[in-house]
């Protein structure tokens, strides 16, 4: 076949679940790849050899070379392929914006055609692995100790590479279950649970320990940790948790929540079932306010929890949404609704309840400092929303708790550790961050790679010692 | 997992439940807080740390069965598990160098002044506690509070023990008599923490109020504690639980607390509680692999 006919081989949709069944609860959307789909799905890729994917991909994954492999249907070899440089597949597979990554510089994509489905394709091989998974054999201890913190998806993959290189290392959590925000924040209907426990699970055969209710700065001090505990490096990957909200009038209202709030009761503390205590407010009109992952994961959390209307907020157009396009669509696809170019400007109360929400009308002006048109408010466009759930979803920032966690690490006006971008060390000798408590892109994969090139530094730093 | 090693029931409804919980113990200090999930299907609980044992490991906590959560806990009897019991967590008191300070308490917030006490007392303060309770059979902690206060009164709402009236009663007389305090600290329910609030406000006295929102992490993660103090938003989880009375909007608060009242809570009615809890999933036992 050449590169023409390729090109004209159907792209291969992926399996979901039909909207009608979706409501009744966090079921997976998203079913995945036959074995048939992947086949005919990696037959579309050209393997070009300059591999422009490759150089949209945050971990560098060699994709060309994972898809040959199904091609020849060596699936675990494909997986290992990709477990080169990104260790969690089924995880990435599922989460990651492709359509802004590898997608994006796909050849056939750029021709015209949908680009081929490299997400999909790397959740089939993840999920291949999860299925015909084998204990690994533990590497040769070399005794040396390093403690993580924070379980999310920067601090699992460097403590899984540091356990595959033979150091023992300790991860520390302050709630209750491991995972960080892939447990907490996303929910089940993208990324079930038992995928992320499935990773955890593996680490833990690699000898990885988890120290779960401990609050780094409270429950043990880094002074313990790097003294009388004798761990010699640390990374913290404590994430950038700490919801924001819009400091206008009423936002203390009874039934306003952040995304934090509202997706950790449903998702960590289980909320939507009966047989757990965790209390939740169910609106019957809900807003979500915010364009991102989090504003539409909660929207649809809502729906699910019996909503009659959902509608998204938000401040800029649809252009402008950072969310992944899959979502969106099955946001919609769903029945959400979405005001876009507006900003709440005061919540409205009765008795201490939300009842509305007054907005203001917003336009598109000038590019701000990230490069989208900055969105400004028009003149006498004020209107009222009438609402009795309202979830914020404006963004987070990092946890007041990392100062008390590392006294005296320097960090920057916003607020994030400040590292050194070729090692990843922070001010503080021995101690390396990354993930969303550094400054970038706030994604899983973006995480995950800094976790891997943590390791490596600490890996230097601990031979260095030797 | 963190056993519980006895629980005594001190009144009506209120439990005194030590814990085993050697890294709590070691690291709280006055004014913070710890948060309990006694079992999977659990809310995460925030409670006040009454005492605790560093040698033993152990720590104290005095539980109003105010409703489905709270009874559960205490439903914990010596030897059982609570799943998860995670602290210290808040900002410690800041103590100072207070010449004469007063306590105040009220109901089962009265045993979360204990501690303080006694970190005042231990920096040479001359102290006043008042813990108010609705009736005698209610009084709790009294002897404890003896022990750390150079002058203790106890008042009921209903006069059947000690002082007839409320805590901001005497309070309220001293102030009239000129005496000054350096510091007053207040923990109890809202109305009372804003009845002190306004009774000591024209003296300028300083006053701390330790709040009691709903929580969730308990680590700043969610915002569900948030407070208004002085116009700003705070999360009392991190920036408190302590706060300048005088600047604390206690109407928000009270108007927050009642977020589920509605008949919002769907709580499953438990059965028999497990009290031998197994290890989750990423808990490997020592001779595993
Ligand atoms: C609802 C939601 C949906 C998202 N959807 C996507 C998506 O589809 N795709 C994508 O790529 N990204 C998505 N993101 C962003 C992504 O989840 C984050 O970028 C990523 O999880 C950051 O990983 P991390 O390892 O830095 O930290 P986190 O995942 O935030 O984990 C940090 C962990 O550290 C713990 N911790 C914090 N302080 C302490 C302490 N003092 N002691 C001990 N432990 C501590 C926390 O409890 C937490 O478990 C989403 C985020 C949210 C909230
Ligand atoms: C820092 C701090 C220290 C505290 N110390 C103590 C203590 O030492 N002893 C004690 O008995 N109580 C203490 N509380 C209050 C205790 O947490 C609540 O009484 C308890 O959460 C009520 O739960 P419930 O289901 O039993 O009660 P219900 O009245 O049935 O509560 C209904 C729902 O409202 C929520 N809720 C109501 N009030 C509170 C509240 N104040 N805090 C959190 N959630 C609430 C819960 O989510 C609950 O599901 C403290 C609270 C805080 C924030
Ligand atoms: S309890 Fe969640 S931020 Fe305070």
């Amino acid at each position: 076949m050449d590169n023409k006919e390729r090109m004209q081989l159907p792209y291969q949709e992926m399996p979901e679940l039909p909207v009608t069944q979706r409501l009744a609860g966090p079921v997976e959307v998203n079913r995945g790849y036959s074995e048939q789909q992947a086949l005919a799905e990696a037959e579309r890729c050209l393997q070009c050899k300059n591999a422009p994917c490759v150089a949209g991909c945050p971990v560098d994954i060699d994709i060309p070379a994972f898809i040959k492999l199904i091609r020849e249907k060596r699936y675990t070899q494909a997986g290992l392929k990709i477990k080169e440089t990104n260790s969690f597949p089924a995880i990435c597979g599922r989460v990651c914006p492709q359509e802004q990554q590898c997608q994006e510089k796909c050849v056939v994509g750029r021709a015209g055609h949908e680009p081929v489905g490299i997400g999909h394709l790397e959740r089939f091989v993840g999920d291949h692995l999860i299925a015909h998974s084998q204990k690994p054999s533990r590497a040769k201890p070399t005794g040396h100790k390093v403690a993580v913190v924070g379980s999310g998806p920067a601090g699992l993959t460097c403590a899984g590479e540091l356990a595959k290189l033979g150091h023992q290392v300790t991860i520390f959590e302050a709630l209750h279950e491991p995972g960080g925000v892939m447990i907490y924040g996303i929910p089940e209907f993208r990324l079930p649970n038992d995928i992320v426990r499935h990773e955890i699970k593996s680490l833990v055969d690699l000898g990885v320990q988890i120290s779960h209710d401990t609050v780094v700065g409270r429950t043990v001090t880094m002074d313990e940790i790097r003294g009388e505990m004798g761990f010699e490096a640390v990374f913290l990957g404590l994430g950038a948790g700490s919801p924001r909200f819009l400091n206008i009038d009423g936002e203390n209202l009874r039934g306003i929540y952040s995304a934090n709030e509202y997706l950790t009761r449903v998702n960590l503390l289980q909320a939507y079932r009966d047989d757990y205590d965790t209390p939740i407010r169910r609106g019957q009109y809900v807003t979500v306010i915010g364009g991102g992952n989090v504003t539409v994961d909660a929207a649809r959390w809502a729906l699910r929890l019996g909503a009659q209307t959902v509608t998204i907020v938000y401040r800029r157009s649809r252009q402008q949404m950072p969310a992944r396009i899959e979502e969106v669509r099955h946001a919609e696809e769903e029945g959400i609704q979405f005001q876009f170019l507006t900003q709440p400007i005061k919540f409205i109360g009765e008795d201490g309840d939300v009842v509305g929400m007054e907005c203001i009308r917003m336009e598109l002006g000038e590019p701000d400092a990230s490069g989208r048109p900055r969105p400004v408010p028009m003149a006498d466009s004020e209107f009222t929303i009438d609402t009795d759930l309202v979830v914020i979803a404006i963004g987070a920032r990092v946890s007041p708790l990392v100062p008390i966690a590392v006294p005296g690490i320097e960090l920057d006006e916003s607020g994030h550790v400040i590292v050194n971008p070729e090692t990843l060390e922070s001010s503080v000798p021995g101690i390396f961050a990354g993930g969303d408590l550094i400054p970038g892109e706030e994604t899983v994969v973006r995480g995950m790679g800094n976790g891997r090139q943590a390791a490596q530094s600490i890996h230097q730093y601990l031979i260095g010692r030797d | 997992m963190f056993e519980v090693i006895s629980n005594q029931q001190l009144a009506t409804d209120i439990f005194e439940l030590t814990i085993k919980a050697p890294r709590i113990a070691q690291h709280h200090r006055p004014g913070q807080f710890c948060i309990i999930r006694a079992a999977q299907h659990c809310e995460r609980i925030p409670l006040s740390v009454a005492d605790k044992d560093s040698g033993a490991g152990t720590i104290t906590t005095v539980v109003q069965a105010a409703g489905h959560s709270t009874q559960e806990i205490v439903r914990f009897q010596p030897g059982d598990y609570l799943l998860d019991v995670v602290g210290p967590l808040g900002q410690p008191t800041h103590i100072g160098n207070p010449k004469y300070a007063a306590f105040i308490g009220g109901g089962f917030g009265a045993p979360a002044g204990y501690l303080m006490l006694k970190a005042l007392k231990d920096a040479g303060a001359e102290l006043l506690a008042i813990i108010g309770f609705r009736t005698r059979d209610l009084v709790i902690y009294e002897e404890k509070f003896h022990n750390v206060s150079d002058e203790l009164i106890v008042t009921t709402d209903d006069g059947s023990y000690g002082h007839h009236g409320l805590v901001t009663e005497p309070l309220g007389e001293r102030l009239a008599n000129g005496e000054s305090f350096d510091l007053i600290m207040v923990v109890g329910p809202v109305v009372m923490m804003a009845a002190v609030a306004e009774v000591t406000r024209p003296y300028g006295i300083k006053t701390l109020a330790s709040l009691n929102p709903i929580m969730v992490d308990g680590t700043g993660m969610c915002g569900a504690c948030r407070v208004t103090v002085g116009g700003q938003t705070k999360f009392a989880c991190v920036d408190g639980p302590e706060f300048d009375a005088h600047q604390v909007d206690f109407r928000e608060l009270s108007e927050r607390l009642k977020m589920y009242q509605a008949g919002e809570t769907q709580a499953y009615e438990a059965g028999p509680h497990q009290c031998k809890v197994e290890p989750r999933y990423w808990q490997v036992r020592e001779n595993d692999g």
